[in-house]
């Protein structure tokens, strides 16, 4: 696991090691050499861990009180709301949460996306870390159902439906779904246990994702490959321990901003109606962390492409590190990436606005130059730039800008593509 | 010999994998299944509505199968406006006439054939149904004129069992 074999210094310690090497593991993550250079990007990785057990914990507190019926559940909620001891602060959190656990990711995402992360040698943990992503969705679409209120009953239907148009089997796959004819107490009770497992899913691949991680060891902001351990380097612990710690906290007080002082904002008034399969919402719109590809889906007229093109959206991630064909990791030498990333944000945010506003006269329009721009940004722009781009000269080390030489000439593979 | 080994080891392999494999599905099936409708989901499947209470001009919704179902008592204008319609120029076309047995009635699932939300009465382009979730506009038929949904509205199994009730199902 590390280049030095570890050995306790207690005899119990010694007799445990040799036995399980819980200790051996634990030193590997206390050691574990870290590039010196890691920015406040890099703590999304701890608030994102911060997260799941967030969610877990109060999510498990809640099915202690949470009652999966489809007469009952709205109830229970509001018992949760009102009656249950600190209830109200759980599923604030909880509900909450969900959304920090986004914002968290989509940062994390994006910080990939910036420093070339997903590049040789770190595609495996790049495409683990897409499906954490399509589960993180599942989960919380799963769980936006459960309180069975306007919005969840609608956006269940909605969701659902997506599935019929796939060809032939999609109208039988959906009522396998419902286990009905419409979305009913067998969709409720079947979501509620869905919502359960996938977070311990998550949590599987999550130690996938740090241990793939930790094979090749942390990209940088200069996107070099660092000699471990070297002067390049610090110890995970106590170094980056404090730094995200701190990031933490930081990420902390936004969260509880919102659980005390807001906790409603980010969603919507029509879930504390009961669901009335009867009536639909005037406005049905997705959480705001879907509403990109919400977006996408409603800017192609046809029902089926409609459907590919969305989970197209979301799929084309896995295939980023092929797609890319630029050596050099950091956008930060490459001026010109550099730009489309910029363009790229833009255009997702632009999704997102488009996305919540109704699907009709310019906010259409905008949808589909923004979804057609999000494909080519991917399939046109990356692929050819990393063989157009001019990039500007890469350091040898972390450590050459300031001190002159480097340390580890030997581990920069490739030197001529360095110059530009 | 040692071939004629080799290959009697092929046929017991391939023959165990494929035991293993029907085994395998035997029991994956039913864990499978379990989530189609039950027998008491099934066991609801008809409905039947007295609809002499609804004046013409008039929409009614009744739950079937957990959907609900549009029963519309159409004027002579409405139905003439129905039949007047080219339907070579569809989406989907289809005679108003074999969607309303009865021009004086139209029964049909409301449920917008886009992504199942419930079309909102007397709105939208053509005087019919409108989708407010994706922008599906539907005629006073429930044919689908403009927007994502694919196919016209359907048109549930129904009869009338005496002149002012109607036997969905």
């Amino acid at each position: 696991m590390s280049e030095h074999e570890y050995i306790p210094k207690s005899k119990v310690g010694k007799w445990f090691n040799d036995r399980l090497p819980l200790l051996t593991l634990a030193n590997h993550l206390t050691d574990y050499p870290t590039p010196k250079n890691l920015n406040y990007w890099w703590t999304f990785g701890g608030i994102l861990t911060f997260c799941l057990i967030t969610q877990i914990v109060t999510g498990l507190v809640l099915a202690m009180h949470y009652i999966a019926h489809a007469d009952m559940a709205f109830g229970s909620v509001e018992h949760i709301m009102r009656d249950v001891n600190y209830g109200w602060l759980i599923r604030y959190i909880h509900a909450n949460g969900a959304s920090m656990f986004f914002l968290a990711v989509y940062i994390h995402i994006f910080r990939s996306l910036f420093y070339g992360s997903y590049k040789s040698p770190r595609e495996i943990i790049w495409i683990i870390g897409i499906i954490i992503y399509l589960l993180m969705m599942a989960a919380a679409f799963l769980g936006y159902v459960l309180p069975w209120g306007q919005m969840s009953f609608w956006g269940a239907t909605v969701i659902t439906n997506l599935f019929s148009a796939i060809p032939l089997v999609g109208e039988g796959i959906v009522t396998w779904l419902w286990g009905g004819y419409s979305v009913d107490n067998p969709t409720l009770t079947r979501f509620f246990t869905l919502h359960y497992l996938i977070p311990f899913l998550i949590l599987g691949l999550v130690v996938l994702h740090i241990w793939a991680l930790h094979v090749p060891g942390n990209n940088n902001p200069i996107g070099i490959d660092v000699k471990k351990p070297s002067k390049d380097t610090v110890p995970f612990h106590p170094y980056i321990v404090i730094k995200d710690g701190f990031a933490l906290l930081m990420f902390m007080i936004v969260f509880a901003f919102f659980v005390f002082y807001t906790p409603n904002i980010l969603g919507h008034a029509d879930n504390y109606i009961e669901a009335n399969p009867l009536v639909t919402p005037a406005h049905i719109v997705p959480e705001w962390y879907l509403l990109p590809f919400y977006a996408i889906l409603r800017s192609v007229p046809d029902k089926l492409l409609g459907v590919i093109a969305m989970l197209s959206a979301i799929l084309i991630l896995a295939a980023l590190p092929w797609l890319d064909t630029s050596k050099i990791r950091s956008a930060v030498f490459r001026p010109l990436y550099k730009q489309f990333y910029w363009i790229l944000v833009a255009d997702v945010l632009i999704l997102g606005y488009v996305g919540a506003m109704p699907a009709e006269g310019l906010y259409l329009l905008i949808a589909r130059i923004a979804t057609a721009y999000y494909f080519l940004h991917f399939l046109v722009v990356l692929p050819i730039l990393g063989f157009k781009e001019r990039t500007t000269p890469v350091p040898l080390s972390i450590t050459e800008p300031i001190l002159g030489g480097s340390p580890n000439l030997a581990t920069v593979k490739n030197k001529d593509s360095f110059k530009g | 010999m040692t071939e004629n080994k080799t290959k009697r080891r092929d046929f017991l392999f391939t023959a165990t994998y494929a035991v293993g494999a029907v085994g395998a599905a035997a029991v994956v099936w039913p864990m499978i299944d379990q989530m189609n409708p039950d027998a008491s989901v099934k066991a609801l499947a008809s409905t039947e509505v007295d609809v002499s209470s609804v004046d013409p001009g008039k929409t009614i919704t009744v739950l079937w199968r957990g959907k609900p179902v549009f029963i519309r008592r159409r004027t002579q204008d409405e139905i003439a406006e129905a039949k007047s319609v080219d339907i070579e120029k569809l989406k989907h076309p289809e005679k108003d006439e074999d969607r309303a047995k009865n021009p004086e009635w139209l029964v049909m699932l409301g449920v917008c054939t886009h992504l199942g939300c419930v079309p909102l009465d007397q709105k939208g382009d053509y005087n019919g149904w409108f989708c407010p979730c994706h922008g599906s506009h539907y005629d006073i038929s429930g044919r689908i004129r403009k927007g994502p949904a694919p196919t016209n509205m359907e048109i549930p199994e129904y009869k009338f069992v005496d002149a002012n009730t109607i036997k969905i199902g």
